[in-house]
């Protein structure tokens, strides 16, 4: 078999989709770190979607649906996005490998669980991974950039067509994806403003009565769940707030479920706008990440010893992070876009 | 987070592998940093963990006793719940949980036992039995 390397830049990024999407194009001459494609693609925000259950447990998301990045930033930059599904595996494959002998780089969404060079603790039946295939070497395995690893992998056909395929939840059903003809002289400046309004217009939660679980309402009511835990049995009580903690700190997220990326975005684009208001809400975001940070270690304080902190206590903590969340959606809403 | 505050705490779940934080260096300003592992972190993964090999061994043990069919330890063991097996497999739950009593399981027909094999990527021989602990 003969071997097929195309041209890539791996860098390893916190987050495998804006990883992706970084990766992708700075391959393509087009250098965007991975705090930029986050920030772009207004993907922060604040989910709790209790009728959504994982391993019984709600799920809690701090980001944008999955192939929310990817698209937004295809849309904004004005690149085409060529994406593929497929109800037939080894059509799958097939498409795969001819887009590789054609010379392109290919993302693709996969299963955490059947990728066979994920540490054995971190495989979880996850279907929303993305990665970038780059060649295929003389064996017939997949040469992969997986942007969450610090080097370049590699994984069986047959592996890496279970991941593709692997049913459920956020079901991959094969997608890939080829990025079309990058235009000359992007412009990020409006973009980046815009992408930030968009943000913050979405930090309060869905305005409709009724729907409390998005943006800070989504936190209050998160806060007022943890309140109610004490009613429940206390290894459930240990789970739920692992849980919170696994969604906002394990789960790829650079840290403080996405806020020091978003926190790192604003710095960056202070820099390339020469915009000092954005610097100082940069500051403001990164003590909101200190704040998620300080109640991930006081919820798992609870699950270590549940006698040495109480669930009030906790949920206390969590109001602060929504209440400073508040404050720096005003400071967004009110930043001026220099001329 | 500062640079200097990013954890190094080598979690075991990490099997040696890093992880990429952004955190502020001296200037203000942030950067990218490698981190080794967070003890927080762990403790959290670790419990979870621990909590599916627990719902493993006790699916062993009923298996073992007579109470459960053998696709409740494979359910477990390849870390999904009567909810995610029936996405996964196109079951209803109620037919899942159905399969899941030893009388029912025994006498289901190949079609049915290869649509399990398939999700976990097993043989009949295998799904049909458990092995030893």
């Amino acid at each position: 078999m003969s071997e097929i390397i195309n041209h890539l830049v791996h860098h390893q990024s916190s987050h495998c989709e804006s990883g992706v999407v970084s990766n992708m194009l700075s391959s393509r001459g087009f250098a965007m770190s991975e705090p930029m494609a986050f920030g772009l693609a207004s993907a922060l925000t604040f989910a709790y979607l209790p009728f959504i259950k994982l391993g019984g447990l709600p799920l809690i998301a701090y980001r944008m649906p999955p192939k929310t990045i990817i698209k937004t930033v295809a849309k904004k930059l004005n690149i085409e996005l060529k994406t593929q599904k497929f109800s037939n595996p080894e059509k799958g494959m097939q498409a795969l490998d001819e887009a590789l002998a054609q010379g392109h780089i290919v993302g693709l969404q996969t299963s955490v669980y059947w990728l066979p060079y994920f540490p054995e603790d971190m495989r979880f039946h996850f279907n929303a991974h993305n990665l970038t295939v780059y060649g295929k070497n003389t064996q017939g395995d997949y040469l992969i950039s997986d942007p969450v690893f610090e080097d370049v992998v590699t994984c069986s056909a047959q592996s890496l067509q279970r991941a593709r395929f692997a049913k459920g939840a956020l079901a991959p059903k094969g997608l890939m994806y080829i990025l079309g003809e990058i235009p000359q002289n992007i412009d990020l400046r409006p973009l980046i403003y815009k992408s930030i309004k968009k943000t913050a217009k979405m930090m309060n939660g869905l305005p409709i009565p009724g729907i409390p679980f998005f943006g800070v309402k989504g936190i209050y009511y998160l806060a007022k769940q943890i309140r109610e835990l004490d009613k429940k049995p206390s290894k459930y009580a240990r789970l739920y707030l692992g849980h919170i903690v696994r969604m906002q700190e394990e789960i790829g997220t650079g840290g403080a479920g996405f806020r020091f990326m978003f926190a790192s975005f604003l710095d960056e684009a202070s820099k390339l706008l020469d915009d000092q208001q954005l610097f100082e809400v940069a500051q403001f975001t990164t003590d909101i990440g200190d704040q998620w940070r300080t109640f991930a270690i006081q919820a798992v304080l609870f699950c270590k010893d549940r006698k040495s902190i109480s669930l009030n206590h906790i949920s206390e903590v969590l109001i602060k992070c929504a209440e400073m969340e508040k404050q720096l959606q005003n400071k967004l809403l009110s930043l001026k876009a220099l001329a | 987070m500062k640079t200097e505050q990013v954890p190094q705490d080598h979690s075991p779940s990490y099997s040696g592998h890093k992880k990429l934080l952004y955190a502020v260096d001296e200037s203000g300003h942030y950067t990218e940093v490698t981190s080794s592992g967070w003890e927080v972190e762990n403790f959290a993964t670790q419990m979870a963990v621990e909590d599916l090999h627990q719902q493993c061994l006790e699916a062993h043990a009923q298996v073992k006793a007579g109470l459960s069919s053998p696709l409740a330890y494979h359910m477990y063991k390849h870390r999904l719940d009567v909810t995610s097996l029936a996405q996964a497999s196109g079951f209803f739950k109620w037919q899942i949980r159905r399969h899941l009593k030893p009388a029912v399981f025994r006498r289901l027909k190949p079609r049915k036992l290869n649509i399990y094999c398939a999700v976990f990527s097993i043989s009949v021989a295998q799904l049909t039995n458990i092995p030893e602990l």
